[in-house]
This record gives structure tokens, sequence and C-alpha cells, in this order.
């Protein structure tokens, strides 16, 4: 019986051996994924047909609940925003007016120069979020269209009028988007009013405090930018669609070597209650190959 | 062994959807509790180190799939918390509520620790107090909330499993 049991327990690899096995698994995956920017792959496939219609139907559940929930709750504040926003849409009508004065205007000037093709109607599929991040530390989440319906990583993701994120990795019927919101994002940014470059970086802390993500190195030597001014994606981003709109400016603050600013911006996007986003099925093309490894690196 | 597997996955399977999903509507102020950890916490308790490591393991790669920016970095972490609560094992009583209550209080704690560690202090995101106390008690609160259903939940199904397969083992020697 004795030599039974000791035989048994000479053939059985011990734990803390597996552990060590499976721990340097684990890291060169980590390296490989942080070198070679590889995904899942197969695990995607696999991980996508178990759970992707799970939580698909789940949602579709809570969002119902929700949504009657919400009715109930939101009466009262909604009949109170209904009398502000009936005044609000009387000054916005008589500024419609003014605007459309000058829509005709630069019409007539655009037909002039050419320049209709300023901002190109990208091809763009709509989905829907399915599920966020398990953690309470990165903005990360899923949506139910994958490279099956011709996403791949890098396209731009927006919601509305604004930009939401890019496209991390896919898998076969979901894709993982990482928000601009996201504490490790940096976006290159450009002030409309003023064409000046600036860096958006995503920050949980102030994202948490006062719904806002910060910039930096914004070049304004002239003190031209103003808070309120709407910041859009860059020209000189590598991953990044021109002119997609990210916030509005809300605090600009003079860094100490007075030669460059950052401040703070609030995001179009409400992000707390995404639901569902449009991804642009355009990757940005960049001519340069010295600016495409670059991107990989950052 | 198989029925065990099969068990455990579909476990992970309605774990990793509840709080993916459902949990994240049910968010305290934008915070939403760790059901993987109290998953892996009390399976790894309950269970010893070696299933408490594989679980781990599995509940870490689907967090890395779905989530992840590096494949395999929440693999790692979960498999040594499920490891690590396994080596508590031969303290592991039924009746118990406390000590596993702490075992997987500690354990999401320490592993929002790493993650700020890792994540935030590295990036020179330095206000660890800020983070402290937006991120890490509230989660740490709102977990041992929701552990003290759970875990209950968990004890009666694993103790469903062990009759289920003691009883096909007798069958099977006689």
């Amino acid at each position: 019986m004795k030599r039974i049991y000791s035989r048994n327990k000479k053939k059985r690899i011990p734990t803390k051996y597996t552990l060590l096995a499976m721990t340097l698994l684990c890291i060169v995956s980590i390296f490989a994924s942080l070198i070679l920017n590889i995904s899942g792959g197969p695990l995607n496939g696999v991980a996508g047909y178990v759970f992707v219609p799970m939580q698909k139907g789940i949602n579709s559940i809570g969002l119902w609940a929700n949504e009657k929930t919400e009715i109930f709750r939101n009466l009262k504040d909604v009949i109170a925003e209904n009398e502000q926003l009936k005044a609000q849409v009387d000054d916005l009508t008589n500024q419609l007016m003014v605007n459309k004065l000058e829509q005709y205007e630069l019409d007539n000037y655009r037909e002039l120069l050419e320049l209709d093709e300023k901002y190109p109607s990208y091809d763009k599929v709509a989905a829907n979020v399915i599920a966020k991040d398990s953690g309470n530390w990165f903005s990360v989440f899923t949506i139910d269209k994958g490279a099956n319906d011709g996403i791949a990583p890098g396209m731009n993701v927006i919601a509305g009028s604004g930009l939401v994120g890019i496209v991390t990795d896919v898998g076969p019927n979901f894709s993982k988007i990482r928000t601009v919101i996201n504490d490790s994002n940096k976006v290159s940014g450009m002030v409309t009013t003023t064409n000046d470059n600036l860096t958006v970086c995503g920050n949980l802390q102030t994202m948490n405090q006062e719904s806002v993500i910060t910039f930096q190195e914004l070049r304004d030597t002239d003190n031209e930018v103003k808070i309120g001014d709407p910041v859009v994606t860059s020209y000189i981003s590598d991953r990044y669609q021109q002119g997609i709109l990210i916030g509005y400016i809300n605090t600009i603050e003079e860094n100490s070597n007075n030669l460059t600013k950052s401040g703070t911006i609030t995001p179009v996007v409400d992000f707390e209650h995404i639901e569902e986003v449009l991804v642009i099925k355009e990757i940005k093309v960049v001519g340069d190959d010295s600016q495409i490894i670059q991107d990989t690196e950052e | 062994m198989i029925y065990r597997v099969i068990c455990l996955f579909l476990i992970v399977v309605v774990n990793f959807i509840l709080q993916t999903t459902v949990f994240q509507g049910l968010s305290f102020a934008g915070i939403v509790p760790n059901l993987m950890i109290i998953l892996v916490s009390s399976f790894g308790f309950m269970r010893g180190k070696k299933e408490g490591m594989f679980l781990g393991f599995f509940c870490g790669l689907l967090i890395d799939i779905f989530f992840g920016f590096y494949l395999g970095a929440y693999a790692l972490l979960f498999m040594y918390v499920g490891f690590i609560n396994g080596m508590f094992q031969k303290h592991f009583y039924p009746d118990d509520l406390k000590l596993p209550l702490l075992m997987i209080g500690l354990s999401d704690l320490s592993q929002n620790l790493v993650i700020y560690f890792i994540g935030f202090l590295f990036r020179s995101r330095y206000s660890f107090l800020y983070y402290l106390r937006a991120i890490i008690l509230p989660e740490f609160v709102y977990t041992m909330i929701i552990a003290i259903f759970l875990y209950p939940l968990f004890l009666w199904i694993n103790q469903k499993m062990d009759k289920i397969q003691t009883r096909r083992a007798t069958k099977f020697h006689v």
C-alpha cells in the first residue's frame, strides 16, 4: 500500500513546477504580444463563438430593463429639461439662420476652391457594445462585429459625431476597442480655430473627478486658443483619420517652460452610456515608412 | 475529472458574462465588483493549489482575450491568485465564513495594487492615494458585499460536485 502511494506520488509533477512552466508561458506570451504585436489568433475565434452570442443576449435584456427603469426615474428631470431645451431651441434656431447664411457663403467659396472633398464620407459599419472591461482601471469594451464584417485593428470608432477610440484587436465576431479616455491612450489632436497641434491623453483620475481628459504639448505662442474651442484628430496622427471631433477645451494652463500649454478637454461622447458605435472601415495610410515604425513602438 | 472541468467551465462562463454585462449596469459610481476574483479565490481556497492555478489561468486568459492589452498578463495575475489561495486549503472548513471572505478581500486588494503598480505607477501616475480612494477601496467594499452572497453559493456548488463525484466513483467500483 505504501509503495503504490509513493509510486503514484513520483509520477505526478509537483504543482510548483507546473506553476513555473505556466508562468514562463505567460511571460513569453506577454513579450510576444508586446514585441511582435500579435493577438490571440485562434483563441479569439474560440472565445468569440462561445461568449459573444451569450453576451449579446444578456445585454439586450439588460438594456431593455435599464430603459424601463430609466423612464420612470427620469420623468421629472425630463420635464424640467424640456422647458430648458425649448428656450434653447429658440436660441439655436436664430443661430442656425445665421449659420445657414454663412454656410451658403462657405459653399460658394469651396466651389471656387474645389474643396468639396475636405471631409470624405467614410465607409462605416454600425455595431453594438456587448461587454465592458471586467476591472475598473482601463476603459476597454468589445463590440459585436469583427473580422467577418471586415473590421481590422487600427480602424477608428465613432459614436454620434465624436471619436470613441480605436480597434486594437479583432476576433471573427467581436472586436476590442480602446477608448480615448483610457489612461494609456494618446491621440494627436488639433484645435480647429487656430490649427495648433496638441496631444490628447486619456486620464482615469480627471475622467472620474470631472469627466474630462487631459491634453499637453499645445504650442500656442499667440495665446489664441480659448476655452470651448473644438479639438479634432489631427492630420499628423498616424492612426486616426483626420477631422474627427474629440471634444471641447475645458481649461488651459501654461507649462513651466513657457513654450507649451496643457489642460483638459471635455469629450463629446458620453462614455458611461455608450451602446452603439460606428466603425470607420478605413485604416489611415501613412506614406512615410518611418512613421509606421514609430506607431508600433508607441 | 471531465465532469468537474465541465462544471467549472460553466461556472466561469456564467460568472464572466454576468461581470461584463449585467454588473456593468449595476455599477455604483462607476465601480464594478470583481466577480472573477471571488470565483478564483474561493475555488482556489476550496480546491487547492492545482485547481486554483488552472482556474485562475483560464479566467485570466478570458479577460486577456476580450479586454487585455498583452495576452497572458491577466492570466499570470489570476493564476497566482488561485495558487496562493490554494496554499491555504488546509485551513478550509465549510462552516467558516470569515477566513474565505478575508482571503477574497485580500486577493482583490493585492490584485488591484499590482495593476496600479504595473499599469499606472510605471507610467508616472503618482497619486496613489487618489487611486486607492477612488478605485481600490470602493471595489474592495463592493466585491466583499457581493462575496457574502456569492461565496456560500460557490460552497454549495462545490459540495454538490463532490457529492456527485463520490457517488459516481462508488458506482464505478461496485
